[in-house]
């Protein structure tokens, strides 16, 4: 396998594998200098043309530890401002020997589009309302760490499912590692089809929460308010924010994930995701290690790991 | 573990036995003499770290560590390492870890004495140093190995061998608890 696009790349022993390899990352990241060689010169290139906190600082950090050379691009200081198309973006860089591009992108399609333009490998990290493969990643590795497994496992993903590339990438590797996913949103903020998704759905969180083992709450995208998908903020977490109160109703030892960042007070109560049971900074201290193994797979071990 | 002697372990590769070179006594008697040996030239074994490179050299690690406490009456640490991630040949083969690293500890003024099953060319051990130094200063780096079959490709020496066995490059060396194998690929 020369690139990671999405969940289906992988299938299951995909997934399986990068889990076990993120172990051994996690290990070299609780040493005095927490730094391998592994990927010494090859070079990592960041495309990111949205914004970006913990995902394109989590694979930075990742390539660095590995010992790869890291090139940052943001697309609003760069050519592209003076008109330079995506491709031609690319291929320059391209040129300057980039082993591998992370892509990110608010249009669904585009890492698959720039893997046609480079002999590098790609990794999206996110594109429109497609997939986010890592950050799919980095939740199996955390609900495997801290429940066990996946087999029987109820997971209930709630929130704006119909713009949201976590959800797609969840629902993927949830499901194909055995879990049972159910999605729980408004009608509007569910995507127009959910034919041959293999996931339930519910509009009322209420009634789903007590039977669940994991809640992940997606983020509100301030901005859909506009589009009337929901009447006001006020009134979306009345209905599917996770409130201390709904929190309760939740099975001991059930856990509460958002991928970030969070609207504190929106679709989480803030003092529920300070909670002992929100593993919600687990998961980007675990994104850094899963990232160094899909890294690692894809430039530097020689293993495929083709589904 | 040299990579010829992994391909062995991994069952990538059918071993034939040709002559057992050590059997299972003489295995427990060269681990028995290593450790008086490690007892010696560090005048105890107060400061001593054993850290056995994965995965044949777990075993004799494990061995070793037992008979020090034996002979000492001190429990010596016993830690892992996997050098998968220091290897010098990415792209000539497929280099995932096998086995978890577990040194949970600052190295830093201890005496490591590394443990494998064979030396072979040396590349191993080189990959070792250069992850040890990521787990802290040592004060020094020693090395025990049951058997030295030679043909080294880098300045590498044993300090503790359990047998000088000269072979072909081609040949390949078994080490398990009941002895000590020399055969050939089938």
């Amino acid at each position: 396998m020369k690139h990671l696009l999405q969940i289906a790349d992988l299938g299951a022993d995909g997934i399986d594998e990068v889990l076990r390899v993120a172990d051994t990352f996690a290990e070299v990241n609780r040493r005095a200098i927490p730094k391998v060689q592994a990927l010494r010169g090859k070079t990592v290139v960041s495309l990111f043309f949205e914004d970006s906190t913990r995902t394109r600082l989590s694979f930075e950090t990742a390539a660095r530890r590995l010992g790869a050379d890291v090139l940052t691009f943001a697309a609003g200081s760069s050519s592209v401002k003076k008109g330079e198309s995506l491709r031609d973006t690319v291929q320059t860089i391209d040129a300057l020997g980039a082993d591998a591009f992370v892509v990110r992108h608010a249009s669904s399609g585009v890492p698959h589009q720039v893997s046609t333009w480079t002999e590098g490998s790609v990794v999206n990290a996110g594109d429109g309302w497609h997939e986010h493969p890592t950050q799919a990643l980095l939740d199996a590795y955390t609900i495997r760490e801290r429940l066990g497994g996946f087999a029987g496992r109820r997971i209930a993903i709630v929130g704006d499912i119909r713009h949201s590339r976590v959800a797609r990438s969840n629902v993927a590797a949830f499901s194909a590692l055995g879990a049972e996913v159910t999605l729980v949103a408004p009608p509007t903020l569910m995507p127009p089809s959910t034919e041959g998704w293999p996931a339930e759905l519910s509009h009322n969180l209420e009634a789903v929460l007590p039977k669940m083992d994991v809640v992940y709450l997606l983020r509100v995208q301030r901005e859909r308010a506009t589009e009337a998908l929901f009447p006001s903020l006020r009134e979306y977490t009345a209905h599917f924010g996770l409130t201390a109160a709904r929190a309760a109703m939740l099975p001991a030892g059930a856990l509460i994930m958002h991928p970030g960042p969070m609207n504190r007070g929106v679709e989480i109560a803030a003092d529920v995701a300070d909670a002992e049971n929100a593993v919600i900074t687990q998961q980007v201290a675990n994104g850094l290690s899963v990232r160094m193994a899909v890294l690692y797979l894809l430039l530097g071990s020689g293993v495929d790991l083709a589904a | 573990m040299a990579e010829r002697e992994r391909a062995v372990a991994s069952g990538a590769t059918a071993f034939v036995s040709r002559t057992q070179v050590m059997s299972a006594d003489d295995v427990r008697r060269a681990i028995t003499r290593i450790a008086h040996e490690i007892v010696e030239r560090n005048h105890g074994v107060d400061d001593v770290v054993l850290v056995a490179l994965q995965t044949g050299g777990a075993p004799i690690a494990a061995k070793l560590a037992d008979e020090l406490a034996r002979i000492e009456g001190k429990t010596v640490f016993v830690g892992t390492l996997d050098v998968a991630y220091y290897r010098d040949d990415y792209g000539l083969r497929p280099v995932l870890p096998e086995a978890p690293t577990d040194i949970p500890m600052d190295l830093t003024g201890t005496t490591v004495v590394l443990v494998d099953d064979v030396l072979f060319t040396g590349r191993t051990v080189r990959a070792a140093l250069n992850a040890l130094a990521d787990f802290g200063r040592t004060k020094a780096v020693q090395l025990a190995v049951m058997v030295d079959r030679g043909h080294r490709e880098l300045p590498i020496r044993p300090d503790y061998v359990g047998k000088n066995l000269p072979t072909r490059r081609d040949e390949l060396v078994n080490v398990r608890d009941d002895g000590v194998d020399l055969g050939d690929k089938a």
